[in-house]
């Protein structure tokens, strides 16, 4: 065999693409720049008018008083902010622990009728609207309770961010690899040691990301609220009594006719904002911490 | 070792009537072609075949006297006794320590001195202690592939099985992580009974004592390996060995 030209190989004359696909290549790439950019753009000035708007209203005050009477100036939403903070927690104690363990139910022994069920209601109460879900709430716990209550909020708030956390758990406990259940059982673990010690723990990250989406949602709804938590305007802890919310606030405030209330508004609107950001790192920043992550 | 043992996926048998006896403290190893059957009769002797769905099965599987297979008995248990090294390495994503305490914290010891004596030995039985003993709060994930094999191995051995299944145990591993791998086996059979899975003839040849060749869910040979490596006495063995199938 002749040693024929050696050096072409690897060597090959290169053509670039031709004209028209660089030109598709391009208008394609344009195409993609521009819709990422309609997805930044609406959050960019939802933030920047909230800046814009709610900044001047807000100041030391708006964290640390209670609502003034209409014409005095002044006055915060210190209950609202304390109020919200609550509502979510209440909600988040009941849909977390039920909404983990359905996850963990329907992922690890759904394959039967019962999964399916569970997995069809869920996927239901996520599509029922939130002031249905508020209405449902007063017929359930206002109605025989006799009143309104925080407890109640945080009822309606839980079962809103029930679906999102079943569905989601189930997913991120499904991707834990098989090889890791393997092992454990191999090892001479029962099987809810192995759920528990090694399924959980390599799904936490998922779970409290999903957990966290459902509570932001949670965080900013105002139907399912008011014919539970109903609003306050003074300051109260008590479970058994109705209780502030900044949805409830930014809602009745942005409504009102007073130039001063409206300003109070958007500055609710951006505490509240800044609360959901705030709380989503925080816990982002306690996952990270996990040993073995 | 097993008796006429069979084991049926739905109606697809998998394995048709294995018996072969395994001695302790030897390494025997399993060759055969893909879909042989050699996998599912390792995962028979510590049942883990238990998790497929549609799995039936017939005859005896029995280790240290006792049959597996038979009712009542405790499969954690059974688990404990023969451990299990899988293809890929599989480490918790937890820290090297807690991956080679893992059984033993399932034996529901806490005493910390005990907890790091023996995962201390069990490291230094898989060779990995010295690779690793000032770094035993990093995460397990971050070894190399030779190395979280070692680390499966010796979270295996934490727990003193009897019985160690390998099942390709080198099969994800570079040349040099699988020599190190062969280093260990023939060192752990000093004190543990070996049953390997590979699809690697020369690695059967050099590590094992006793070679079984498997066909179609079946036994085809089994013998000493250097027994069966130079005179088979099926022709089917002398077809694959020297590499006319499979």
């Amino acid at each position: 065999m002749s040693r024929a030209r050696p050096e072409r190989i690897g060597a090959l004359p290169v053509r670039g693409p031709s004209l028209p696909r660089r030109a598709w290549n391009a208008g394609l790439l344009a195409a993609c720049a521009l819709a990422a950019a309609a997805v930044v753009l609406p959050l960019g000035l939802i933030v920047a008018h909230l800046l814009a708007q709610g900044l001047p209203a807000l100041d030391l005050g708006f964290f640390l008083h209670l609502p003034k009477p209409v014409g005095e100036p002044g006055g915060g939403m210190a209950n609202a902010i304390v109020g919200t903070l609550i509502l979510v927690g209440l909600g988040a104690l009941v849909a977390v622990p039920v909404g983990v363990g359905a996850g963990l139910y329907l992922a690890e022994h759904g394959d039967g009728r019962v999964g399916a069920l569970v997995r069809s209601t869920a996927d239901v109460l996520s599509g029922v609207p939130s002031i249905v879900i508020g209405v449902a709430t007063y017929g359930l716990v206002v109605v025989p309770m006799g009143r309104f209550s925080a407890l109640a909020g945080g009822i309606a708030l839980g079962l809103l961010m029930l679906p999102t956390i079943v569905r989601s758990t189930e997913e991120v406990v499904r991707l834990v690899p098989r090889s890791y259940r393997e092992a454990g059982l191999a090892l001479g673990a029962p099987r809810w040691r192995v759920t528990q010690q090694i399924v959980l723990p390599a799904a936490s990250a998922g779970i409290v990301t999903a957990s966290l989406l459902a509570l932001a949602r949670a965080a900013g709804e105002t139907a399912p609220l008011l014919f539970t938590a109903l609003g306050n305007r003074f300051w109260s802890l008590r479970l058994d009594q109705p209780i502030a919310s900044l949805p409830v606030f930014i809602y009745d405030y942005a409504r009102a006719p007073y130039d001063e209330w409206n300003r109070q508004a958007w500055a609710g609107a951006l505490v509240l904002l800044l609360l959901v950001a705030l709380v989503s790192g925080l816990l982002r920043l306690t996952v990270r911490r996990i040993p073995g992550r | 070792m097993t008796r006429a043992f069979d084991l049926f996926y739905g109606a697809h048998q998998a394995l048709r009537s294995v018996t072969l006896e395994v001695p302790s403290n030897s390494v025997t190893a399993i060759i055969g072609p893909s879909g042989c059957g050699k996998s599912t009769l390792l995962r028979s002797f510590n049942r883990m075949n238990d998790l497929i769905p549609g799995v039936r099965t017939a005859g005896q599987v029995v280790v240290s006297g006792r049959d597996v297979y038979a009712p009542g008995t405790d499969v954690v248990e059974l688990r404990r006794r023969v451990g299990m090294v899988f293809q890929r390495p599989n480490p918790f994503p937890k820290s090297i320590f807690e991956n080679a305490a893992f059984g033993l914290r399932l034996l529901g010891i806490r005493d910390r001195g005990e907890l790091e004596a023996r995962v201390e030995q069990s490291l230094r039985r898989a060779a990995l202690w010295d690779e690793v003993r000032d770094r035993l709060g990093r995460s397990a994930l971050q070894l190399s592939g030779g190395q979280q094999q070692r680390l499966c191995i010796a979270r295996c051995l934490a727990v003193e099985p009897e019985v160690v299944l390998m099942d390709e145990p080198a099969a994800a591993l570079d040349p040099t992580a699988t020599a190190r791998i062969e280093e260990l086996v023939l060192d752990l059979k000093k004190r543990y009974t070996i049953v390997i899975v590979t699809h690697n003839m020369q690695q059967a040849a050099r590590i094992s004592d006793r070679t079984a060749f498997m066909l179609m869910g079946a036994l085809v040979e089994i013998g000493d390996t250097r027994r069966l490596f130079t005179s088979p006495r099926e022709k089917l063995t002398e077809d694959y060995i020297t590499g006319r199938f499979g």
